[in-house]
């Protein structure tokens, strides 16, 4: 019984910069694949080369050597307008700083990805309706960044990464601008996409925050330095033992208590 | 790639910075609102004149006797009795280059109806006045050679005259008092309005020049005591009429070479021309300031979509993250700009027919709204939006979608 081809396949990529005289080796041969369905970690200092290995999976730059074969399409020598498309239809993105339109409703946020797919507006609608409720924003599909929480506008950038239905989630320091709280909300919500089979590729310098991935890799000096596999930690237990989250008192109470 | 659907993320997009948006266009609502509004109201200052000089008679020369010198001083124009009965009938017949000519002598005279009476100018015509004033009668008829061969006591009416004298009734068959004669009303003139510089053309009545001289003024019957009226057969050819008629006269009046004329003629068309060629060059003018304005107005919104792109760099590093091709960036920005331009273009027309509409009503000249002008103004500032916009738009499309996303 053979192995199924693996999603993400890099064959020893390189990415050399030129600076100037000198060239800088920011990926020196990384090879790494993986295959449907993981939850995969990728860790490493600044300047290890963990950010541009991640433009790379997400084809948002091309390596200078190697191959990187995604859903079994080689993606490394594509022109910028296809590697658009593939960007829009195998990758979902979630950034450190949300990136969400301002002044925007969370539905037309979710839309976006689905109007450079060129979706007929109603069925845009619905999925984005869909890919809200998923996050758990069913009822605030019209409020604005502005109206929202930290965890709650990641939420929406999370359901703009999956509204189109994409191969891989790619999440880049995706808990770094939130609460720990909120943090473990957010892995949450990543496990359970995880365990619906949609593979999640993180980057994160927190060794908590990798501890719910199914698997660790640390880059560091442009190579893997260790690519391990693990029990994840659970975030709904996690978030189970937590104290339940602080609610100030309404300020009625107290007018009742002076009452009488 | 679907327009529509770049259509409304440009618009989307310039909603959300809606002050902005506006600030954008206005630039391009003055420069369109100034083109519309100086087109119109030239056009309508061109118009005015136009019918001015249509109520004078087209291709007319004005013939008028010169000043009477005595002893080296000059009296004024028309106090010399110069000009001949004998003098038109040679201008009518002799000269080719002549379509027709008529005598006109005026005077102011009170005149009454039965229970009114009103100061009007009594012109005294041969029957060719109308057809060379292109006058046309309202009601009634005109008296024509035989009455002018009798002496006949008939006379027409212009509007105001009738409305005056014969307020609320039918003037025609009634008859009216003139320096104590009385003349029958056979007919009344089309009304034609006040010229700009006040002058009444239906404050006036018209008798056979034959009654006038010989019921309403003295004088010398061999003379026409005021001007002739000389028709020429085309605009072109007026210079040529002029010519003639200066040569007939000055032969038949026995000049000599280097003397003075003892007449002087009025080019009408030239007086025209030269207004309209005025008004022309003025409405050109006008035009190419406001098309500087839109060109200002197309640099604004070049400014504007430079630091729009530069603030939304990290917009834009989105849109291409999750799947926008440079192409389609490219397009949203040039939408964007186009649409500003546009709307700004629409807006003006608005705005510059308002202004324009206000200086007609203040002034009372006749609006008249050019459709091409206002669709040129608008195609113009579309076309200056996607000029300015292109090369803001080119920039965002370049952008490195990982830089742009790294982007403060």
């Amino acid at each position: 019984m053979g192995a199924p081809a693996p999603l993400i396949d890099v064959d020893r990529v390189q990415r050399v910069y030129q600076m100037g005289e000198e060239k800088v080796y920011a990926l020196r041969g990384v090879s790494v694949s993986v295959s449907e369905g993981e939850f995969v970690a990728i860790m490493g200092s600044s300047g290890s080369g963990k950010s541009t290995l991640m433009n790379l999976l997400g084809c948002l730059d091309r390596p200078s050597a190697g191959s990187y074969r995604l859903a079994g399409r080689e993606v490394s020598k594509l022109s910028r307008p296809e590697l658009a498309e593939v960007r829009n239809r195998t990758l979902g993105f979630v950034f450190q700083s949300f990136n969400l339109l301002p002044r925007t409703s969370a539905i037309e946020n979710v839309e976006l990805p689905l109007l450079y797919g060129n979706v007929p507006t109603k069925e845009r609608r619905i999925r984005a309706r869909e890919a809200l409720q998923r996050v758990g924003l069913g009822t605030r599909l019209d409020h604005t960044p502005g109206q929202l929480s930290g965890g709650q506008q990641q939420r929406v950038a999370i359901a703009r990464a999956i509204v189109n239905r994409p191969r891989v989630v790619l999440a880049d320091e995706p808990t770094g601008n939130l609460d720990s709280r909120t943090s473990i909300e957010v892995m949450e919500l990543f496990q359970e996409l995880g365990a619906t089979g949609m593979t999640v590729v993180l980057v994160t310098h927190e060794p908590d925050i990798a501890a719910y991935a199914t698997r660790v890799i640390v880059v560091r000096d442009g190579l893997i330095q260790s690519d391990v596999r693990q029990t994840p930690r659970s975030a709904k237990a996690e978030l189970a033992s937590l104290p339940p989250p602080y609610v100030p008192p309404p300020l009625s109470a107290d007018e009742d208590e002076a009452a009488p | 790639m679907n327009l529509f659907q770049t259509l409304r993320v440009a618009l989307l997009a310039l909603r959300r910075n809606m002050l902005r948006s506006f600030l954008t266009t206005l630039g391009m609502i003055f420069g369109v609102g100034a083109v519309v509004a100086m087109v119109a109201i030239g056009e309508g200052a061109t118009a005015k004149i136009e019918a001015q000089f249509a109520a004078m008679g087209s291709n007319l020369l004005i013939v008028s006797p010169g000043s009477a010198q005595t002893g080296g001083v000059h009296g004024g124009a028309g106090t010399k009795q110069a000009i001949t009965w004998e003098d038109l009938k040679a201008i009518r017949t002799e000269l080719p280059s002549v379509r027709d000519a008529a005598a006109d002598m005026r005077t102011n005279i009170n005149v009454m109806s039965e229970s009114q009476n009103w100061v009007t100018s009594v012109n005294g015509v041969t029957p060719e006045f109308l057809g060379l004033r292109a006058w046309a009668i309202d009601s009634g008829v005109a008296f024509g050679q035989a009455e002018l061969d009798a002496r006949a006591k008939v006379c027409v009416l212009g509007g105001t005259v009738v409305d005056k004298l014969f307020p609320g009734q039918d003037p025609i068959g009634q008859s009216v008092r003139i320096r104590n004669v009385t003349f029958l009303v056979t007919g009344t003139l089309e009304r034609k309005g006040q010229s700009s510089w006040g002058q009444d053309y239906d404050d006036i009545i018209l008798v056979p020049a034959s009654s006038y001289q010989g019921y309403l003024v003295g004088g010398n019957q061999k003379y026409v005591t005021g001007m002739f009226i000389v028709g020429g057969r085309t605009t072109e050819g007026m210079a040529r009429t002029e010519k003639d008629v200066t040569a007939l006269l000055r032969q038949r009046h026995h000049i000599q070479d280097g003397g003075d004329d003892d007449f002087q003629i009025r080019n009408l068309t030239e007086i025209a021309n030269q207004q309209q060629q005025e008004k022309q060059t003025m409405t050109m003018l006008l035009a190419g300031v406001a098309l500087v304005s839109l060109l200002v107005g197309g640099i604004g919104i070049m400014n504007i979509m430079l630091v729009s792109v530069t603030e939304r760099t990290r917009e834009i590093g989105l849109r291409m993250a999750i799947g926008a091709t440079p192409s389609r960036i490219l397009l949203q920005f040039l939408v964007e700009a186009l649409t500003l331009s546009v709307l700004g273009g629409l807006i003006g027309i608005v705005v510059g027919i308002g202004g324009a509409w206000e200086v007609a009503r203040r002034i009372d000249w006749p609006l008249l709204i050019r459709a091409d002008a206002s669709i040129l103004a608008v195609g113009f500032s579309g076309f200056v939006g996607l000029a300015f916009g292109i090369y803001p738009a080119y920039r965002a499309s370049r952008l490195d979608p990982i830089e742009a996303l790294r982007h403060e």
